[in-house]
């Protein structure tokens, strides 16, 4: 049963159960470290594969940022036999119902947009969700569309975009994000 | 009592989530799908049985008044090796637990089962505890999610079975509330029915 307490026991044990505990998580995390980056890149490279043209570059080592109206969006081009196929850019919203919404959008050089992925989100399940492609085909839409023509806001604000049935700011968020990545992209076409 | 029924004790008697009703956010929080609810009752089992172990073979040695600071330090520190294990082999189920799996280290089972069995016995014993335990929260939570994902999405496991829409509700934090006191009327009275 537990022992007497003494001031340098209590000391003594605190001390050595905090340096055990905190040496085992130092070791587990450098063991996992490599794992848990490769995981990571592998996820945002397989979104940007998804969202831009064939290509034969790594565009996550080509990557840069770029800040428009004081946002800030990563930037990953892609290209084929050294020539820019499409930029895939990845654009947050806070607009989001339940918080941020991050996007990765791709683009062709013309600005057309070739296909967009949810990277992450915390809007409602069943509901505001379904901005994601895998649970509706709200996001489909904006594929082959040029935002130049397309205007990016949802119908019930005099745009073109057929928002989600009872997500309105779901929708509207998504719209956002686009935005944000369209307007990313004028930026780097003009540099 | 042996090893063999402290575990049924964990999954019947003293089931964590119907008969202790312990750890709530946690079961109420991440039981959307049966899947989810599957790898938070495992990710649990896991933390359990571990920490039981290290806290029973430390005990002796701890002063009781810092007893509750060093548990606590011992199962956070197994709950974020858990947590980098998984999002390293596991990252499509960390995507949807992530948010809850830190708290692991505050859900009362876990700290409970540290004062009220590990301290007082041993290793053996308390890792079956912990298993026992740790199957009865896993089990519970996987037929929450069930129930949870088969009416709100009409589906199991993650198949369609419909392609319709499920009545929404019960995916939402209401479902959660109405979908557990419907379990917890039959769980009991089921058990109630044995014994």
């Amino acid at each position: 049963m537990a022992k007497e307490s003494t001031f340098s026991n209590m000391v003594i044990t605190l001390f050595v159960v905090c340096l055990v505990a905190s040496a085992g998580v130092g070791g587990i995390y450098a063991l996992t470290k490599d794992l848990i980056d490769a995981a990571k890149i592998a996820k945002v490279n397989s979104a940007i594969s998804g969202v831009v043209p064939d290509f034969d570059n790594d565009p996550s080592a080509e990557k840069f940022e770029v800040t428009t109206d004081g946002k800030t969006s990563m930037v990953y081009p892609a290209k084929k036999d050294g020539e820019i196929v499409g930029y895939a850019i990845e654009a947050a919203t806070s607009k989001g119902f339940g918080g941020a919404i991050v996007l990765m959008v791709g683009f062709e050089p013309d600005g057309t947009i070739y296909n967009t992925a949810v990277i992450s989100h915390t809007e409602t399940p069943g509901l505001g969700d379904k901005i994601d492609v895998k649970k509706s085909n709200f996001s489909v839409q904006f594929n082959g569309k040029n935002p130049e023509t397309f205007h990016l806001s949802v119908k019930k604000d005099g745009g073109d975009v057929d928002a989600i049935t009872a997500s309105t700011i779901s929708s509207r968020a998504f719209c956002d994000a686009v935005e944000t990545a369209y307007k990313t992209f004028k930026d780097i076409q003009q540099k | 009592m042996s090893n063999l029924s402290l575990i049924t004790k964990g999954i019947i008697k003293e089931n964590p989530t119907f008969v202790l009703m312990l750890g709530m956010c946690p079961t109420l929080g991440t039981t959307t799908s049966a899947m989810n609810g599957l790898g938070m009752g495992l990710a649990t089992m896991v933390v359990l049985v571990l920490s039981n172990m290290a806290i029973s073979s430390v005990a002796s040695f701890i002063p009781a008044k810092v007893r509750i600071p060093c548990y606590i330090v011992i199962i956070a520190a197994f709950v974020t090796i858990v947590q980098f294990v998984m999002q390293a082999y596991v990252p499509a189920l960390y995507e949807t637990l992530g948010l809850f799996i830190p708290l692991i280290v505050v859900n009362c089972i876990v700290l409970g089962r540290a004062e009220a069995f590990a301290s007082k016995n041993s290793v053996i014993r308390s890792a079956f505890d912990g298993l026992g335990i740790g199957l009865g929260f896993a089990c519970s939570l996987t037929v929450l999610g069930f129930v949870r994902e088969l009416f709100g999405g009409l589906s199991v496991f993650g198949h369609k079975l419909a392609d319709a829409d499920g009545m929404l509700a019960f995916v939402l934090a209401p479902g959660a509330f109405i979908v557990l006191g419907y379990l917890m009327v039959l769980f009991n009275k089921a058990k109630t029915k044995i014994s």
